[in-house]
């Protein structure tokens, strides 16, 4: 495929490899990646097998589905639970455990639960079904919200009375700053590709300048991943932080206005809540009141509980990037994909997912043998 | 997840395109995209057209990937 095959190539892999190499230093550098698409290709090539002792890639809140706390899941639950009602979802949403149950597991009991890949089939499946209520999980960041306000604003428009959304989004930059002011050093961010299409690079202009902290966007292939790693390194080493794009045949500067319009019509900013963070100001996205008739917060009222995280399950200390997936007891154990304890294991980009699939995980950690 | 393969359109109707990947075609939207025209590459999100791909920035990367290798 174009503009695939070319960013795979062995020659320039290895060049940036030995580059790297080279100039890493002996000194401890701690680089994160913050989204998931990240995640699974630094494990699916074995990126961190290529660097070297003194660089650790560590991954931190990039998934959506796994930030998205427990209360919030058993809120979709509840949801598919209300009759005449049909949920719409992503995928990756249907196996993640709420406190007593999952959407896979309703679907099972026969609520009408449908997998979609885009909120316009959302939409659809609305229009043939007008005598009942079609609500859509709205679970991503800033690159998925711009798509659920489009598909509200057509609603709207084209008196889709009964499509509404749960949005239960999150904005990327606000984590960044919660983890920044965290207990753990990180020199440096490997920033989200396709988040920065939407948002560009100024939102992250804070990073170098209040915490001294390198940032790199970086597009998805193997050859994009080395480059920003070997960028946000020399930025460390050069003691000159600051915010470079190597993914600039997506990223522009001002990121897409367009989309970033449709969003702010539709949503603003809400403090939210991340699994494994807790609650970070602004960081989330609620419906404006101009599109009330599609937010279902309120249109019903559901009473959920506050949940508690699963005994053990320690996804929490791996989604800000305190330990590695192997440090959890329940890794690879009572966790596995199939019987998924926490989130992270779930996701098709969740970490703990990434690490059971691809990485030698029985292997020192990088962080054992510096 | 994010779909990290740029996709070619190869029709448009109204804010719709039909782009191709690999073979396979699918429906988007365009609502994001208003200058993209039939022939270029585009990343997809969720069924939408997120930004045009900037091909010559592309080959830019690719060329400095080339020069790096040469340099050793």
């Amino acid at each position: 495929m174009k503009y695939v095959e070319e960013f795979r190539r062995s020659g320039p892999v290895k060049n940036l490899t030995e580059r790297i190499h080279r100039s890493a230093g002996s000194d401890p550098l701690i680089f994160m990646e913050v989204c998931g698409t990240h995640t699974m290709a630094i494990a699916r090539y074995g990126i961190r097998e290529l660097l070297p002792a003194s660089v650790e890639l560590i991954s931190g809140p990039g998934c959506p589905v796994c930030v998205t706390p427990q209360q919030e899941i058993d809120r979709a639950v509840a949801l598919a639970r209300l009759p005449e009602t049909i949920v719409t979802t992503f995928g990756d949403m249907m196996k993640v455990p709420g406190s007593a149950s999952s959407l896979e597991f309703e679907h099972g009991r026969g609520a009408d639960i449908r997998i979609v890949t885009s909120t316009l089939d959302a939409l659809v499946i609305a229009g043939k079904n007008p005598d009942r209520n079609v609500v859509f999980i709205g679970v991503g960041f800033e690159t998925t919200a711009p798509t659920v306000a489009a598909a509200i604003k057509m609603a709207k428009e084209r008196h889709i009375h009964n499509f509404s959304v749960l949005s239960a989004h999150k904005l990327v930059p606000p984590a960044l700053k919660a983890l920044s002011e965290g207990p753990l050093k990180i020199d440096g961010f490997l920033c989200p590709g396709h988040v920065s299409a939407i948002i560009g690079i100024h939102p992250y202009e804070f990073l170098p300048e209040q915490y001294h902290t390198a940032c790199v966007i970086s597009g998805f292939e193997p050859l994009d991943i080395l480059e920003s790693l070997h960028l946000l390194i020399r930025q460390v080493r050069d003691n000159a932080p600051g915010i470079e794009n190597q993914y600039k045949r997506a990223v522009r500067k001002n990121g897409n206005p367009v989309a970033r319009q449709w969003m702010d019509d539709v949503f603003s900013p809400c403090d939210s809540v991340w699994r494994g963070i807790g609650m970070i100001p602004d960081s989330g996205l609620k419906i404006r009141p101009q599109y009330a008739g599609h937010d279902i917060l309120q249109r019903v009222h559901l009473e959920v509980e506050p949940a508690e995280e699963p005994a053990g399950c320690r996804c929490g200390e791996v989604l800000r990037g305190v330990i590695r997936p192997p440090e959890c007891p329940l890794f690879g154990k009572s966790c596995l994909p199939e019987t998924p304890v926490g989130a992270c294991m779930v996701s098709g980009e969740g970490t703990c997912a990434a690490y059971y699939r691809y990485q030698s995980w029985n292997a020192p950690l990088v962080s054992e043998t510096v | 997840m994010c779909l990290a393969i740029p996709m070619r359109i190869e029709s448009i109707e109204g804010d719709a395109g039909m782009v191709n990947i690999g073979g396979v075609k699918r429906k988007v939207g365009l609502q994001f995209v208003r200058e993209a025209t039939v022939g270029d590459y585009v990343i997809v999100h969720a069924g939408f057209a997120i930004q045009k791909l900037d091909e010559q920035a592309a080959l830019e990367t690719l060329a400095l990937f080339r020069e790096m290798e040469d340099l050793g």
